[in-house]
């Protein structure tokens, strides 16, 4: 074993760019994921039956069949219908759609959670749904919302080193690679893994900031003087502590 | 009762939920500047009398004027007709995301437009009427619940309604928080704002009611001047109920 090389392919261009691909798979996916997500709890919403059912059969197509299932079967069956994607295409909608159906059920719970009553208050006082949906739900439901998508956001991280298996260079695929090529699985896999912690590392601590960003209370109280170095080792402890949980596909 | 003293007139008002119907032809007319409470047992719709008011609740049948004209026949002119029709909830319903002052604020800023120095400004000044201006940093959550309602109240006023509708607005509150929100109630009224008060509180009647009006079984049986309901001139029904509540 040895840290040099650890270190040799930690800085290395291939593992750089096979973290780049990750991180990049990782986010664009998110975004469309949310999206989706976004997309699909207001559409359960809607009153026209055919909408909601469409959402159930979307809901039920793509929780009920493993997402690796899904990346496969976008990259190598729709070329038979003249449906094309590149790898990485194939990869980041596979991973969208599937997202989507799990936020959406995140995004639901956090609609619902906020109490009719606050809509009703909306509305006496002459508020457009519109209005009200954008500043009395959502920022409510938000703060509900952002801990279990949190989860979502680092599942998918990790998720998307499923995408290997269709030979996109992502960071996996080139620590196997490597790996098998010098015959050096500790190094290259230690390397990979030190990638991985880091990315989830920051992802954590980006969402204890977007929770204290959403939290009123917590933004006065810093405001108040609750910064120095103990205050932000304490927030980043926290983060880390309710970004702790898994999702297991 | 001339045509441009009376605000408001509900007409042959019926509401039905799918196969129960909980009003049963109700008329009522509020003059401007008059105050009216509404009492009945619990189930008899006097909450929902108030709702096809600002038209929460669409009646099903019959009208709802509001100054002279009829508004429950077209619901997209709801959002415009409930700007200038304050309402109170019995559970304060205050937005628990924004301070005081942000939730009296909200409204004038997202519907009529105003800039958020202007709203502060009118949100403190509400916030001096309802007696609480030390807490307009303060959080829903951090609040008693009568601070709570007098929020709620200055935000209904924020609007500056022409009309103020309260749902059992101290029926979810602790006895001694009862009194600061009757106050600040009985003030509004008695500056000429015009009310309807659903409530079981008595005394907030007497001092402040110009009329009382009796329902039961989402009917109105009776609909007396304060002095003619509590000097017991009531009609039988309601003088049962009054000696139920007095105890």
């Amino acid at each position: 074993m040895s840290l040099d090389l650890v270190v040799q392919y930690l800085t290395s261009q291939s593992f750089l760019n096979g973290a780049w691909i990750t991180l990049l798979i990782t986010l664009v996916s998110l975004f469309f994921g949310v999206l989706a997500g976004f997309i699909i709890a207001l559409a359960q919403q809607v009153r026209f039956a055919p909408v909601r059912v469409l959402t159930v059969l979307y809901l039920w197509l793509f929780r009920g069949t493993p997402v690796l299932f899904q990346i496969i079967f976008i990259y190598n069956v729709l070329p038979s219908f003249d449906i094309r994607f590149n790898a990485f295409w194939s990869g980041v909608i596979a991973l969208s759609l599937n997202e989507g159906a799990y936020m959406a059920e995140i995004i639901r719970s956090g609609l619902q959670s906020v109490k009719k009553g606050q809509r009703v208050a909306g509305q006496a006082l002459g508020m457009s749904r519109l209005s009200i949906l954008r500043w009395i739900i959502m920022p409510q439901a938000a703060r509900i919302v952002l801990p279990p998508m949190g989860n979502q956001m680092i599942g998918m991280l990790k998720t998307s080193a499923l995408v290997s298996v269709i030979a996109v260079q992502d960071l996996l695929l080139v620590a196997n690679q490597t790996a098998s090529a010098d015959f050096r699985y500790f190094e290259a896999l230690t390397a990979a893994g030190i990638y991985y912690l880091g990315l989830t590392t920051i992802f954590m601590m980006a969402q204890g900031a977007m929770e204290s960003a959403l939290d009123p209370k917590l933004r006065r109280r810093r405001a108040a003087g609750d910064r120095g170095p103990r205050a932000v080792a304490r927030r980043i402890l926290t983060s880390i502590q309710t970004a702790g949980g898994d999702n297991v596909r | 009762m001339s045509a441009e003293e009376k605000i408001l007139e509900l007409v042959d008002v019926y509401k039905t939920f799918d196969d129960l119907t909980v009003l049963k032809g109700c008329n009522l007319r509020v003059k401007k500047k008059e105050t009216v409470v509404l009492i009945g047992p619990s189930g008899s719709g006097k909450s929902t009398l108030l709702r096809c008011i600002n038209l929460l609740e669409p009646p099903s049948k019959g009208s709802v004027v509001f100054e002279g004209h009829e508004v429950s026949g077209d619901l997209r002119g709801a959002d415009k007709l409930r700007r200038d029709i304050g309402m109170v909830f019995q559970n304060f319903e205050l937005f628990q995301h924004l301070s005081a002052v942000e939730n009296i604020m909200l409204a004038p800023m997202k519907v009529l437009g105003m800039s958020k120095a202007d709203a502060h400004d009118l949100g403190l000044e509400l916030l001096r009427k309802v007696h609480i201006p030390e807490r307009a940093d303060h959080f829903p959550d951090e609040l008693s619940g009568g601070q709570q309602q007098r929020v709620a109240i200055a935000r209904a006023l924020a609007m500056r309604p022409k009309i103020m509708l309260y749902d059992e607005p101290t029926s979810a509150l602790d006895p001694e928080m009862i009194r600061e929100v009757l106050d600040v109630m009985t003030e509004l009224s008695n500056e000429g704002m015009t009310t309807v008060c659903v409530t079981h509180e008595m005394g907030f009647a007497r001092r402040a009611a110009d009329r009382i009006v009796f329902m039961e079984d989402g009917c109105i049986l009776e609909d007396a001047a304060t002095e003619e309901f509590f000097g017991g001139r009531a009609n039988e029904r309601a003088q049962k109920f009054l000696s139920q509540i007095l105890h």
